[in-house]
């Protein structure tokens, strides 16, 4: 089954906007694209399209969230955190605002719009700013859940979805836990773990049973929060398997593949690392699905990825 | 408060800030007493608001957008009651609740984190579009620097308030009309000033920023505007300090011990 992490968060955004009359929604004039449209048809009243301004966005978030109000910003991810990266930095994360930014087009997923819509960096910069707490869902419904975690959380949050439908793997029913990594698939056998965020989690899942048929039993976990990071989690799958590989939709620097390193380093473990992600070029137009095969984000990168340690 | 208590306590104000930035051996002083009249008028005479309570709801907001401009601000904040006023001796300085740049976490009475110039009137749109959706009576006011308006996130915040009418929101200009590296006017000319705004929809009046009669009397007629206003103050920057008055290299210059007593005997 397939399902839209936007049309997700435009749903969810709705059913929130009854239950808490403190949520508001600043657009930046694409909320028919990021789907918070229908939370502006419901509640007129508490949705303000300021126009293609995205550093005014932000900022008057910052402003509305000092009166108590808890603003969510919806725009794209390269406008959110790299042309408003230093309103993001000095206006809400400093003073540790409770502002929400909810980012639309992240990654290659993005497909057709070309590399200045593809949101490759937007993780590394939300990561390294103090205070913000990154999340990256995987799927539909579990959009829906960290989008209802995040606006129950004090405190800034920049959440990323993908543009283009992906598959559903969550249950409605599955608890979500920020800052909780999730264990996909898992035996006593697992020789090599496979971390993977937001839409990689269906190719590192479609590889992990490529990789059973081939006598190769690989351990599938999802990092939805890159931070705060689940150390505890990978820090396990490192005692555990006999490497690790990670799997992203955005540049090699700064992202899953940078957070998990950085932990693996400092355990002092000796656990042999691959990352999956963007090789630090920018990539091009294309149907989405292809162009991730091209710039290396392919089920077989992974399976290539995973053999290099076994 | 009266006119001659106003010029009596902007007095103050202008010594607080000399002596304060002397301390530190590090500041802004040209660019805070520039706004010293603008301040005082706003704490003293304009505000609603509480130092026993400063995170009030319903107080007035105001947002030193030159945060740099801050010693002026302490001064005020002070001299109000939020805080003893032997703590401006601590600007600047490690552990210190008054941080280089204004730090709504640390100050009592600052509402806002400011410093990074071109960003205070969108948060005062904020605040001002949050009053409204929570249905609160309180004023937000915003102090800009004039070489600020530079800033192209500044119009971007203008466009939005006057679409959403904010007559809660008073933009104060405090066209001093020198910035870091000289005159606005050579760096990058602003005027026409007040034809800018008027274009982005809003009421302008201009007034001399170092005359109480005048800036009140603009507060006032900002109260009866239907919508954002913005008080273009002509002001001096370093005003009532012969040396550092209309002179660039007292923007963020600490006076010396014999500067700071000439500076002190001036203001008397």
């Amino acid at each position: 089954m397939m399902g839209n992490q936007r049309a997700a968060f435009g749903e969810v955004l709705i059913e929130i906007g009854h239950e808490n009359p403190d949520v508001v929604v600043i657009n930046t004039d694409i909320a028919t694209s990021t789907c918070a449209n229908g939370f502006a048809a419901v509640f007129p009243e508490r949705s303000f399209n300021v126009g293609v301004a995205e550093q005014n966005a932000v900022t008057a978030a910052a402003g509305l969230s000092t009166v108590g109000l808890i603003p969510i910003v919806s725009t794209y991810a390269v406008f959110a955190t790299m042309r408003a990266c230093e309103q993001v930095r000095t206006s809400v994360c400093y003073p540790n605002l409770n502002v929400k930014i909810v980012a639309s087009h992240g990654g290659l997923q993005v497909g057709a719009d070309g590399p200045t819509h593809q949101g490759i960096e937007d993780m590394s910069l939300m990561r390294s700013l103090p205070n913000m707490t990154v999340i990256h869902p995987s799927d539909d419904v579990s959009v829906k859940k960290a989008v209802r975690s995040m606006v129950a959380m004090k405190g800034p949050v920049y959440l990323r979805v993908c543009r283009n439908d992906l598959p559903t793997l969550w249950d409605e029913k599955d608890e979500f836990v920020l800052g909780k990594g999730r264990v996909w698939r898992e035996s006593p056998d697992d020789q090599v773990t496979i971390i993977a965020v937001g839409f990689m989690l269906s190719r590192a899942l479609q590889a992990a049973r490529e990789l059973e048929r081939d006598g190769i039993p690989a351990r599938v976990v999802e990092i939805h929060t890159l931070k705060p990071l689940d150390e505890e989690l990978i820090l396990a799958c490192a005692r555990d398997t006999k490497g690790i590989v990670t799997a992203e939709d955005h540049n090699i620097i700064g992202g899953l593949g940078s957070a998990v390193a950085e932990v693996l380093a400092e355990a002092g473990l000796g656990t042999r690392l691959v990352r999956v992600g963007i090789r630090d070029v920018f990539a091009e137009s294309g149907p989405f699905e292809e162009l991730m095969d091209k710039y290396g984000l392919g089920v077989a990168d992974i399976i290539a990825a995973v053999k290099k340690l076994v | 408060m009266l006119k001659t208590e106003l010029e009596q306590m902007a007095k103050l104000i202008r010594r607080d800030i000399l002596e304060m930035v002397h301390e530190a051996g590090t500041g802004h002083p040209g660019g805070s007493l520039s706004a010293v009249e603008l301040v005082t008028a706003l704490y003293f005479a304009e505000m609603n608001v509480d130092p026993k309570n400063p995170t009030w709801a319903d107080r007035d907001r105001f947002i030193l957008s030159k945060g740099h401009a801050c010693p002026v601000s302490y001064a005020a904040l002070a001299r109000k009651g939020f805080f003893p006023l032997e703590e401006l001796k601590t600007l600047r300085k490690l552990n210190s609740i008054l941080q280089g740049h204004p730090d709504m976490k640390k100050t009592p009475g600052v509402d806002m984190t400011s410093g990074s110039l071109g960003q205070g009137l969108s948060v005062g749109f904020g605040m001002a579009l949050g009053a409204k959706v929570t249905g609160k009576a309180f004023r937000v006011y915003v102090l800009l620097g004039d070489g600020e308006l530079q800033e192209g996130s500044i119009w971007e915040s203008a466009m939005a308030a006057a679409k959403y009418k904010l007559n809660n929101l008073v933009a104060i200009v405090d066209c001093n009309g020198l910035q870091v590296d000289g005159r606005c006017s050579d760096v990058m000319e602003l005027e026409p000033l007040a034809d800018k705004w008027r274009a982005f929809n809003w009421a302008v009046r201009q007034i001399d920023g170092h005359d109480f009669d005048q800036i009140l009397a603009a507060l006032a007629w900002a109260r009866k505007q239907g919508g954002p206003v913005v008080i273009l103050a002509q002001t001096v920057k370093g005003k009532g300090v012969s040396f550092m008055e209309d002179a660039v290299q007292w923007h963020g210059l600490a006076p010396n011990k014999e500067e700071l007593e000439k500076a002190l005997a001036e203001i008397g």
